[in-house]
């Protein structure tokens, strides 16, 4: 049964792709946009579909004779769903490219379509490291996870002068991701890490692990948890004192999401995390961005997810200009492969080899800036590739 | 060692405000209400908006929760909850139910998914540490204000159940609605006022636990299982049970999570299944009373 949907499913893909030569003559770019925007990571879903839209915005929506269109499709960050959204897409619709991807299953569902269709394929969110090689059509401009945790290992041991962490991660696949890129690289500098909880994803209350870490004493608490959470661990360590007993609180920049930031209050101040993007980035083109975003969408302060939906569009729209509108999804990837160019979040290219983003990785600690709580940064590590390919 | 007992303490005692009112409806009332967590999330969600929206101080939005939740609740239980009553079991869970997940999709609309933060007052965030080495005692002072807010609710409710004539006449109602209404007690208005209640506990507890527990429109679905298990394991004929049990799983969630981290989360299921099988009725389950 299953081998038979599937069958007909790539029999109407390959349809689709014949018929593609009688689409090229209308005048439409379609890009299909899966977002998670409803449930739980609907502020993701919220910020990339604001940031796509600010792009078209601003740089029109006729390019190289093509009218883009977007159409975006709410997946509710479940695989099988982003799954079925991304075969109508292609079947029915005929984009010619997709992108989005809240979450790392959805990127991972939807990567063999990509490949049976020769659709190139934006992920704009997800940071899993392995999804670039789960199709050869997949080019991320988002991060990596392990490009955020390794850089935070390399700050801790070298200027960060830490000797001894704990990590605390939610008991889930990024989560797990970042608690071993974080480890072995810690480590590997000669730190020690003291313990790796893990936290349930459905936990109601922290204060037992961070009762655990104050007991344990180490210099720093590495956490990664999904953004939300991250403004409790923060109240909870400081109700706790750990800061009074020299207890630093560091992470992936996950925990200090811009989008939440500012309501998380003055226990923020002063948490160090590395990260690819913050709002506060001081480039004038980050302010244009920063403040083109906010105007179009009531005051809403961009986030990471924003970037890489930007950057994400202007990969679109570049590779659209470079194949001159003429090309199918092969010519558009290879237009993809290899651009470089500045984002609001500072230099960026997509390596030709991983189809990966290779950006700097930012220290930034939490400060006040105009009334505002902002991810202030203070030092750089340029173009980190991403470390999870190295194997 | 004393400061995982203390939190274990408070962490029980949140859990005994948001499923008490459960006990109530389920045990006095005979009325499963899977709702019970979505009144709890109303309460939480009027506190966060009267506190960043209206500037309204921390102890004055928790009145407002609890009178507020417990006015929806009677709104509710007048035009919905009542007609249920007499339906089989099975049609209140599928009803409530239904109604959970009606009110975590109004709230995921209305006020997004994403999790919200409550601000304590200044005074409620600082930390009193006491003795030396293992036997230290660290309280948040936040935790230990949870802990006199339930016990002072505890002792009140206990109080009206068991010495006032409302009490009686509540009680009076459960065992036997016929005859209590043949008595002259208004059998209609007593469940309206204790489903009321409930709820409005029900909303106190969400916006107490608003800080600790975290806010977002899964909240009833995450919490379900909890209240479900204080209540199974508690038994729903008093008061006391419910109040054990939540602080027996409340200090033995906090004590695992921090002496096996590993396992943490499944200690809480563990414990129940332990108790089920040794007391299936539940720990303290009044003799002859109405299961």
């Amino acid at each position: 049964m299953k081998k038979r949907v599937f069958l007909s499913a790539s029999a109407l893909a390959v349809m689709a792709l014949s018929s593609a030569a009688v689409l090229a003559q209308d005048n439409a770019f379609k890009i299909g946009l899966i977002l998670p925007m409803t449930g739980q990571q609907a502020s993701t879903g919220r910020q990339i579909e604001a940031a796509a839209k600010l792009y078209m915005a601003q740089h029109g929506d006729t390019v190289a004779g093509k009218k883009i269109q977007l159409i975006v499709k709410d997946d509710t960050s479940i695989p099988d769903v982003t799954k079925r959204m991304a075969q109508e897409l292609v079947v029915n619709d005929k984009v010619n490219v997709l992108a989005g991807f809240g979450i790392t299953p959805s990127a991972l569902a939807t990567a063999p379509i990509a490949t049976q269709s020769k659709t190139p394929t934006i992920v704009m969110a997800a940071a899993t490291s392995s999804i670039t090689q789960a199709s050869p059509y997949i080019v991320r401009t988002s991060f990596t996870l392990p490009q955020a945790s390794v850089s935070m290992a390399d700050w801790a041991a070298s200027k960060g002068g830490m000797k001894k962490v704990v990590t605390l991660v939610s008991d889930y696949g990024p989560g797990i991701d970042a608690e071993k890129f974080f480890k072995d690289r810690f480590i590997f500098n000669g730190g020690t890490i003291v313990e790796s909880l893990r936290v349930p994803m459905r936990n109601p209350d922290f204060a037992p692990f961070l009762q655990k870490v104050r007991d344990a004493k180490p210099d720093a608490l590495f956490v990664f948890v999904p953004s939300g959470a991250g403004a409790a661990v923060m109240k909870q360590f400081l109700e706790r004192g750990m800061d009074k007993a020299g207890i630093k609180l560091i992470g992936t920049g996950d925990i200090t999401d811009d989008d939440q930031l500012n309501d998380m209050g003055d226990g923020a101040l002063g948490v160090v995390t590395a990260h690819h993007y913050a709002a506060a980035h001081p480039s004038a083109m980050n302010k244009k961005f920063v403040e083109a975003f906010k105007k179009a969408n009531k005051g809403m302060r961009p986030n990471f997810m924003a970037v890489g939906g930007y950057d994400g569009m202007r990969v679109i729209y570049e590779a659209l200009k470079a194949t001159k509108g003429q090309g199918g999804g092969d010519a558009l990837l290879a237009a993809m492969k290899g651009q470089t160019f500045e984002s609001p979040r500072g230099p960026m290219f997509i390596d030709a080899q991983t189809r990966d983003v290779v950006q700097n990785i930012y220290l930034r600690k939490v400060e006040r800036q105009g009334g505002e709580l902002h991810n202030v940064e203070f030092d750089v590590i340029k173009d980190v590739k991403d470390p999870g390919k190295s194997k | 060692m004393l400061t995982i007992l203390f939190d274990g303490i408070a962490y029980g005692m949140l859990l005994f405000i948001l499923a008490v009112g459960l006990a109530v409806t389920m045990g006095l009332m005979n009325f499963i209400n899977l709702a019970h967590g979505a009144f709890a999330m109303v309460g939480g969600y009027i506190t966060v908006l009267l506190m960043q929206r209206f500037d309204v101080p921390f102890l004055l939005c928790l009145p407002i929760a609890f009178v507020g939740v417990a006015l929806l609740g009677a709104l509710l239980e007048r035009t919905l909850y009542r007609p249920m009553y007499k339906k089989p079991h099975l049609d209140q869970v599928l009803f409530s139910i239904g109604l959970t997940f009606m009110a975590v999709a109004a709230m995921d609309y209305f006020m997004t998914s994403s999790q919200q933060i409550v601000q304590l007052p200044e005074w409620l965030k600082g930390r009193t540490e006491l003795g030396e080495g293992a036997l230290m005692l660290g309280m948040g002072h936040y935790r230990l204000f949870i802990i006199v807010v339930c016990a002072a609710l505890t002792v009140g409710l206990q109080y009206i159940l068991t010495k006032t004539r409302f009490g009686s006449r509540l009680r009076a109602s459960v065992d036997d609605q016929r005859v209590a209404a043949g008595l002259g007690i208004n059998v209609n208005v007593v469940f309206l006022s204790t489903f009321a209640v409930g709820s409005g506990l029900a909303g106190l507890g969400g916006a107490l636990g608003a800080e600790v527990l975290g806010l977002d429109p899964s909240f009833p679905l995450k919490f379900m299982v909890y209240f479900l298990i204080v209540v199974a394991v508690g038994g729903t004929s008093s008061i006391t049970g419910p109040l054990l049990a939540a602080l027996l799983l409340g200090i033995a969630d906090v004590a695992g999570k921090y002496y096996i981290p590993t396992f943490g989360a499944f200690i809480v299921y563990g414990l129940m299944i332990a108790i089920l099988i040794w007391r299936p009725q539940g720990l303290f389950v009044r003799k002859g009373g109405k299961a």
